[in-house]
């Protein structure tokens, strides 16, 4: 044999193979490991030490006798093996002459219904097993709706152990006609049944003696040859900026991994949010520029001008925008142990951009053994709703069923960081439609202008004693002697009343400072300038007050006053409580406080007298044009 | 990468001067160019690395002008941790996992790229491209972050850390490929040359430095060997082959019927020991 002759043949049989992306999945015992395995191990892709290792194993851990449990090859994790269940995802790699596979192996466990959905979002085409002797089953019509949710528009019905059933053709026949009578509602493009047996390799790679009934192909031919091509390099330019490239002065370039379309240097693009529009002038790669790139490539991009884009910001084809809007109706698939709530801040990350998000509306959660509606009030793990979210800060985006990766998000828990939920974007709810939305003609704009000023929120924080209420009511007080709007939400008052409710436990706490940080809000979009004076120790709550309001309209005042200090004062005797173990969670006592790293203006109380200090802040709204 | 140069504060690349790791390189200088990539590569070494391995490390760093950290566990070494006399797992353990806890720790790196591919292991397919550490650098495989699409989950708080593997879905056979396809250099061990080794227990260990000492009626012969895959000398099996190109090794390749993980002998101490090392904080 001529070797380089042979390599060469080989490379360009390499470079010719196209890659399906498939998953399996199925209900526990279904057989999809063991069908994994038959298909390494008749695609010739295991090595000799894997396969004695292999023999070894079956005997040891084995469920088959002394046949080899294929099974075994693909349960990584110790915890598996000794349950013979498959609890995460793994991703296993296998080629023929036609085709490389990269295939993902996901639980049937209910409780690992998300480990699915994570398969499934990077697949193109699910196949999906049944047990001939059970027929489909709850989970069956769940993985076949997460699979038809998640977009895949392709799946293979393997219709397994089929041996079991003495290769009846009615037994699967009626399967698959159960199956259809569900699936119709899904949006598959193609759905093709099969009936196999993983074990014994009925009609995996080749047709089986055994099912004269089926005219069909085997498994791995069918595989071999569907089209799943989604086109994404037809659909419209998309570059969500991931990096901007600043090596020098002289060179600026924008980099991403392409999510639709292609581009060209001399292409017209426009930064979707801010509307700008530029040319591409070099598609920059280490082994030279390259004349065109398309959906998929990591890129480096130039352009013709000085645009401002960063992070997060998307490129796209002017012709065919991305939407922006900060509302938009999406399906969520709760993936924690703890309840989705509607209300609560979440972060949002689409494409490279990460900001606030809230569920503002749960509309119904869908039963996926029926499809049908149902109203709720939460989702509970592994449970889909339909939703309307509210992000602090409008976004660019796609519908899901046009472009996965532009209309694709996660939620994370902002405390725990945990993956919470996945979402698909639905459609936009544009602010016209939004019923909240009606009184857009006399917006935050104008209600301020009548005032003469510009809103905002002055956010006092310091220890208890330190002084925030003292200042807060003088710097009222000046404001209302100039003819300007206020208002002063304090500790205090707020408990009385809105949050009379909550307690001082951590979560309290945070809904406290929640309901307060939405209070300062809508004040300042009735045009008041806010003035809070809470304690409000930790810093995570006083960013995401933070976060609720516009750029320019939050000011920290940080009044720093030694503990020491505070105790002597101790004007409502709450020290001497807290010291004697009267009150707990105290806040310096036993409870910490986070002091502000990068608060707009520090307050010595120490140093001055409250009035001065007072009529500082007044100078500093004045300076900052806030005052008309 | 680039994901990780936008949102991680402090990211190093472990470079353990293999082939995946010549690869992850290459990648690298890819995707951040015309800039460098914008962090350090950190080589923790166990001192038993092949003499010619820490010869192409230092030259590599040299011709691409890059920031190398390299860490050796101290502690390990005092104690007289070896390979030959303290097993392989031990020796592992301290020298490897312990020590890259240690430079982790000392350097306060809050996300790691490493090599691992998920073709290589049972355990490692299950593993996450952003996989989650908690601060005392532990992998809880039942409590991963779910990954969808392309949507990296990068939080963390103070003290955890992210293990990032830009390699996850690449196959043995696609590295040698694009080994060939980008003609990235490789160490030299990877080519069949006559080498001085000693047969034990079935695997063929070549004998690097005077720190082997013969067991009786062993001897060292010279053969025609390459190495598959690279570690510490004394725990890495050669493999009799003529392959001294390119082109040869990804033939070679082809027929193929050994997975590349045999010649390591740390991962058949024990079954499933993958998976523990892993949970202990290895890669």
């Amino acid at each position: 044999m001529n070797a380089p002759t042979a390599l060469q043949q080989f490379l360009a049989a390499q470079e010719k193979k196209s890659l399906l992306r498939f998953l399996t999945c199925g209900s526990v015992d279904d057989g999809k490991s063991t069908l994994i395995g038959r298909l390494l191990y008749d695609t010739k892709l295991l090595f000799e030490d894997t396969l004695a290792s292999l023999e070894k194993d079956s005997k040891k851990f084995g469920t088959t006798g002394e046949d080899i449990d294929f099974a075994l090859l693909v349960d990584g994790l110790e915890a598996e093996r000794e349950q013979g269940i498959t609890i995460d995802v793994a991703y296993r790699f296998f080629a023929t002459d036609k085709r490389k596979f990269i295939v993902a192996d996901t639980p049937g466990h209910e409780q690992y219904t998300r480990n699915m959905a994570t398969g499934a979002s990077n697949s193109d085409l699910a196949v999906i097993l049944i047990d001939a002797r059970k027929g489909v089953l709850t989970q069956t019509r769940r993985h076949a709706y997460i699979a038809s949710l998640l977009g895949i528009r392709h799946i293979v019905l393997a219709v397994n152990k089929i041996d079991l059933v003495d290769y009846s053709q009615a037994v699967f026949d009626s399967i698959v006609s159960d199956f259809h009578a569900f699936s119709a509602r899904l949006n598959f493009a193609s759905q093709v049944a099969i009936p196999i047996s993983a074990r014994f390799g009925v009609n995996v790679i080749e047709k089986s003696k055994d099912t004269p009934w089926y005219s069909g192909p085997p498994l791995l031919a069918h595989l071999e040859v569907v089209d799943v091509d989604t086109a994404l390099a037809d659909k419209p330019f998309r570059l969500p900026v991931q990096w901007v490239n600043r090596p020098d002065l002289n060179f600026r370039g924008f980099a991403g991994t392409i999510a639709g379309g292609r581009v060209k240097p001399g292409d017209s693009i426009v930064v979707a949010k801010s509307g700008r529009t530029s040319k591409v002038t070099r598609i920059v790669t280490m082994d030279g520029d390259r004349p065109e790139a398309v959906a998929g490539d990591a890129v480096t991009l130039t352009l013709a001008d000085e645009v401002d884009i960063s992070r997060g910001d998307v490129l796209a084809d002017p012709h065919a925008r991305p939407v922006v809007s900060d509302q938009f109706a999406a399906h969520l698939l709760w993936m924690s142990d703890e309840e989705l709530l509607p209300g609560r801040q979440y972060l949002l990350k689409l494409g490279t951009a990460t900001g606030p998000a809230q569920v503002s509306a749960l509309k119904h959660k869908i039963d996926v053994n029926t499809l049908d509606s149902h109203a709720a009030r939460t989702l509970a793990l592994n449970e889909v709703g339909y939703v309307n979210i509210s992000l602090a800060q409008p976004l660019a985006f796609d519908a899901y069923r046009d472009n996965r990766d532009t209309g694709g998000f996660i939620l994370i828990d902002r405390f725990t960081n945990a993956t919470v939920g996945a979402g698909m974007i639905d459609f936009s709810l544009m602010r016209a439609t939004n019923v909240h939305w009606q009184a857009v003609d006399v917006n935050k704009e104008a209600r301020a202008a009548m005032k003469g000023q510009k809103p905002a929120v002055l956010w006092f924080t310091g220890l208890s004693g330190s002084g925030k209420s003292t200042i807060a009511n003088l710097v009222e007080k000046a404001l209302a002697v100039e003819g300007k709007h206020t208002y002063l939400l304090d500790g205090d008052n707020v408990r009385h009343g809105l949050n009379r409710d909550l307690g001082f436990t951590d979560a309290d706490r945070v809904e406290n400072i929640r309901r307060v940080g939405e209070a300062a809000k809508l004040f300042v979009d009735a045009g008041l300038i806010v003035l809070t004076a809470f304690i409000s120790p930790f810093r995570s709550e006083r960013r995401m007050a933070r976060e609720l309001l516009g750029e320019d309209e939050f000011f920290e005042v940080f009044v720093d006053t030694p503990i020491e200090v505070c105790m002597q004062r101790d004007p409502k005797g709450l020290y001497e409580k807290a010291k004697a173990g009267k009150i707990k969670n105290f806040t310096g006592i036993d409870s910490p406080y986070e002091a502000p790293e990068r608060a707009e203006m520090t307050i010595k109380t120490v140093e001055g007298t409250a009035q001065a200090h007072a009529q500082a802040i007044v100078k500093y709204l004045r300076d900052k044009g806030y005052l008309g | 990468m680039r994901e990780v140069a936008a949102e991680f504060a402090n990211p190093v690349m472990l470079y353990s001067i293999g082939k995946d790791s010549s690869v992850m390189l290459h990648l690298a200088m890819k995707a951040f160019y015309p800039s460098k990539p914008p962090f350090p590569l950190m080589h923790v070494d166990t001192t038993w690395k092949f003499k010619e391995m820490i010869d192409f490390r230092d030259q590599t760093v040299e011709r691409l002008g890059l920031k190398l950290i390299t860490h050796i566990n101290q502690d390990g070494v005092k104690r007289g941790i070896n390979p030959f006399d303290s097993g392989s797992s031990l020796h592992t353990q301290v020298m490897k996992t312990e020590s890259l806890k240690q430079a982790l720790d000392k350097y306060g790196f809050d996300a790691a790229f490493g090599g691992a591919r998920r073709d290589e292991e049972k355990s490692r397919a299950k593993e996450r491209i952003f996989s989650f550490r908690t601060a005392s650098h532990a992998w809880d495989p039942k409590n991963q972050r779910p990954e969808l699409w392309r949507v990296y989950n990068t939080r963390i708080n103070k003290g955890e850390s992210i293990r990032v593997f830009p390699l996850s879905n690449w196959t043995e056979l696609d590295i040698w490929q694009y080994i060939l396809a980008e003609n990235i250099p490789i160490v030299p061990l990877y080519f069949a040359k006559k080498r001085p080794v000693v047969e034990r227990d079935g695997t063929l260990i070549m004998r690097d430095d005077e720190r082997m000492t013969l067991r009786p009626g062993e001897k060292v012969e010279d053969r025609l060997v390459r190495f598959r895959t690279l570690g510490c000398y004394p725990l890495t099996g050669a493999i009799e082959s003529d392959a001294d190109s390119l082109e040869d090794i990804v033939t070679e390749m082809f027929t193929a019927r050994t997975s590349e993980r045999q010649g390591r002998l740390i991962d058949s101490d024990e079954k499933a020991s993958m998976e523990k090392k892993k949970k202990e904080g290895y890669f």
